[in-house]
């Protein structure tokens, strides 16, 4: 299955996160927080060393990434950008601001564009909703973002 | 200053008034004190402060906050455990967030008074992963509070010990609900069991667990030490205090605030909120997030409290109150919350997952311009299936957004459905784009701005759309600089 090779120093943090844990499989939110946190997203091969460290089976593991939309088994571009769909940013337009990135960037949501540059992904409410409607890069936060600024955005990190 | 006349601050007490990285400004403000001075009662005799204060749990369900307390202290067991609800779901809300950034020992402090009244020794914080600063902010809190022996062995030299831990939540809504949310802490997937058995008597680990919210923790504090009389003063019978709401949507002043229970919304709306964004009508206000329901002209001067809203077919929820203009889409609006629903539903039981998706394929279909008489006969059946045969919260309430929305604005679903016509303008499909041939001056600009080459003319013609080629993107609209362009 070793589709990826994982860099071994990446993997030898992992398990001495999970043993941080005492190998406690009700710790396992927490042990794939911090696996996502040093692999930046959570493949099938961090998936299996997770389970054989907590000492779960890997479908346990599989179950919980896959229920949980903050995890996430693809990874991201260089730049994430995240539009906020919450209710506050709906009202006032995110969805004709998501659409301009769409477009722009030619990719779909939870997409990355093919040079590994960019990604989409909606937010549901980061709790700046006065600044409605937003849009995050990478740690970047935009607020009042109006269709015609994405184009600006996105020359930021070209 | 009728911004400051109307509202009160009892949860938001401290916000912005204290640096939240500093114990000691906390402090002087009054802080620990009501711990103090719970150590100095019995148990009982705080329970009994707290059930006459009237204070209801602000998460969403309205339960008598001093009712569950007695309930998890009436249990017996060797552990028991205290948890923070702030989870937090609702998007478009961030009460909780504010106070979790700007008072985090307002939380602490109140969590050890409930720990000291149910029994509980540890104390557990699910916050979401969203929230960074909250989490920095309570981790120091946390830190300085046990240094300063507020938190540990011996609170006060008492017999009496307690101490708090964060664990976190990785993006799921219906982790809001509590006994997913006591799953989630045990490391499984998020999913709700049925209740009974209540968390006060089988939660965390099996044992019993008290589950509260953010913001109901945080009016604990200012009860003991101002007394339950004078908290059962502010607001209605039977809902006291004040209400933190996160006002956002199309008004002027967006933003936080707390009110007194009892306040309209035509008060929050207009004096506070200061009227609709750019002089437009205002058509809706969505209350209660997700499970909640849209309200209209008709209850601007219905006393905001949870019975009345209830009545009114919306609820109280958390706190968020979106406001909507005149060129909302109500269809659209109960379209854009079942997706949410849709994509939130934990798949455990059949009403929610499947009905819910059928309810969101109806939406769409009536925006697409598709959908008939009969398909608004059918939202409202499924809807009262999903609502009487889901398992919890979520599935229970899910439906409220289309059901309040067909109540209040029937007519905009009819025109949808006979006139195929989107009153506000939002439904993409049911509007076209036209040139007006007396307007048009054929300056061809139109031509060469859309993308799909949906328009034709000579140069100097009148130019025309050829609606089944149109994506309806409006650049042309947008760039034709004689107003020869419209919508219909
Ligand atoms: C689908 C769903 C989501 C919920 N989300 C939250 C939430 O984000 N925050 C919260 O405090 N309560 C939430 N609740 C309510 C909790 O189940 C629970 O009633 C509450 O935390 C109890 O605290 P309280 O009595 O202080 O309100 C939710 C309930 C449901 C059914
Ligand atoms: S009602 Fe929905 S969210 Fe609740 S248990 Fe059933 S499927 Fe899950
Ligand atoms: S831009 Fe306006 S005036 Fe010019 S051709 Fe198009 S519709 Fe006519
Ligand atoms: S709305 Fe867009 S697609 Fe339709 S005619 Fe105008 S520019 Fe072309
Ligand atoms: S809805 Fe977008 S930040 Fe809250």
């Amino acid at each position: 299955m070793a589709d990826i090779k994982l860099p071994a120093n990446k993997v030898q943090e992992l398990r001495e996160v999970c043993a941080k844990f005492n190998h406690d499989k009700g710790e396992l939110i927490n042990v794939l927080h911090a696996a996502q946190g040093i692999f930046g997203y959570l493949p099938a091969e961090v998936q299996e060393i997770v389970a054989e460290e907590l000492n779960v089976s890997v479908a346990h593991v599989y179950g919980v990434v896959t229920f949980y939309s903050f995890f996430t088994m693809l990874p991201k571009g260089k730049h994430p950008i995240s539009i906020c769909m919450g209710t506050a940013c709906y009202v006032r337009g995110a969805e004709k601001v998501l659409d301009e990135f769409k477009r722009h960037l030619n990719i779909k949501v939870g997409e990355t564009t093919p040079d590994g540059d960019f990604s989409i992904s909606c937010l549901r409410c980061v709790g700046a909703c006065g600044l409605a409607p937003v849009v995050t890069v990478g740690e970047k936060v935009y607020g009042r973002v109006a269709p015609e600024d994405v184009k600006g955005i996105l020359a930021e990190y070209r | 200053m009728a911004k400051d006349k109307k509202q009160i601050r009892i949860a938001l007490r401290n916000c912005g008034f204290i640096n939240p990285e500093n114990i000691d400004e906390y402090i002087a403000r009054d802080g620990y004190q009501a711990l103090g001075k719970a150590l100095e009662m019995t148990p009982e005799e705080v329970i009994d402060e707290i059930k006459k204060s009237g204070l209801r749990g602000r998460g969403g369900g309205g339960f008598p906050t001093g009712l569950k307390w007695e309930l998890t202290r009436k249990v017996e067991a060797e552990q028991k455990y205290v948890v923070c609800n702030a989870d937090e779901g609702d998007p478009g809300a961030f009460m909780d967030r504010s106070i979790l950034e700007g008072d985090p020992h307002t939380v602490l402090e109140a969590m050890a008074i409930n720990g000291y009244c149910t029994g509980a020794s540890k104390g557990l914080i699910y916050i979401r992963a969203e929230y960074p600063l909250a989490i920095e902010r309570l981790k120091i809190a946390i830190g300085q509070a046990r240094e300063y022996g507020l938190l540990g062995d011996k609170i006060f030299g008492k017999d009496f010990s307690f101490d708090i831990e964060l664990r976190y939540g990785a993006g799921a809504f219906v982790c809001g609900e509590e006994t997913a949310l006591i799953h989630s802490m045990e490391g499984l997937r998020g999913e709700p069991t049925v209740k009974p058995p209540f968390p006060s008597e089988s939660g965390y680990k099996g044992a019993p667990t008290n589950v509260n919210n953010v913001e109901t923790y945080a009016n604990i504090p200012v009860i003991l030490l101002k007394g339950s009389g004078w908290f059962a003063s502010i607001g209605t019978e039977k809902s006291k205090g004040t209400k933190v709401f996160a006002l956002a949507g199309k008004v002027n002043n967006v933003g936080l605030i707390e009110v007194p229970m009892g306040t309209t919304l035509r008060e929050v709306i207009f004096d506070i909120g200061g009227g609709i964004k750019s002089g437009k009508k205002f058509k809706a206000v969505q209350t209660g997030g997700p499970s909640g329901g849209c309200l209209t002209e008709k209850h601007l001067d219905i006393p905001i409290d949870y019975d009345n809203l209830i009545a009114s077919g919306s609820m109280m929820g958390s706190g968020g109150m979106i406001v909507m203009d005149e060129d909302d889409c109500m269809v659209s609006v109960a379209k854009f919350y079942l997706d949410f629903t849709v994509e939130e539903s934990c798949g455990k039981c059949a009403p929610c997952r499947l009905g819910n998706k059928r309810l969101y394929e109806i939406l769409d279909t009536i925006t697409q311009g598709k959908g008939t008489e009969d398909d608004l006969f059918k939202l409202r059946n499924l809807g009262n299936v999903i609502k009487d045969t889901s398992l919890c919260g979520l599935g229970q309430t899910s439906p409220n957004p289309v059901l309040s929305t067909m109540e209040n604005f029937y007519d905009e679903y009819l025109a949808h459905v006979k006139d195929h016509k989107c009153p506000a303008g939002q439904c993409k499909a049911l509007m076209s784009y036209i040139i007006n041939p007396d307007a048009c001056v054929g300056c061809t600009l139109c031509a060469r701005v859309c993308p799909v080459d949906a328009i034709s003319g000579e140069k100097k013609m009148p130019h025309v759309i050829d609606q089944s080629i149109c994506i309806k993107c409006g650049a042309c609209f947008e760039k034709c600089k004689f107003g020869a362009i419209f919508i219909e």
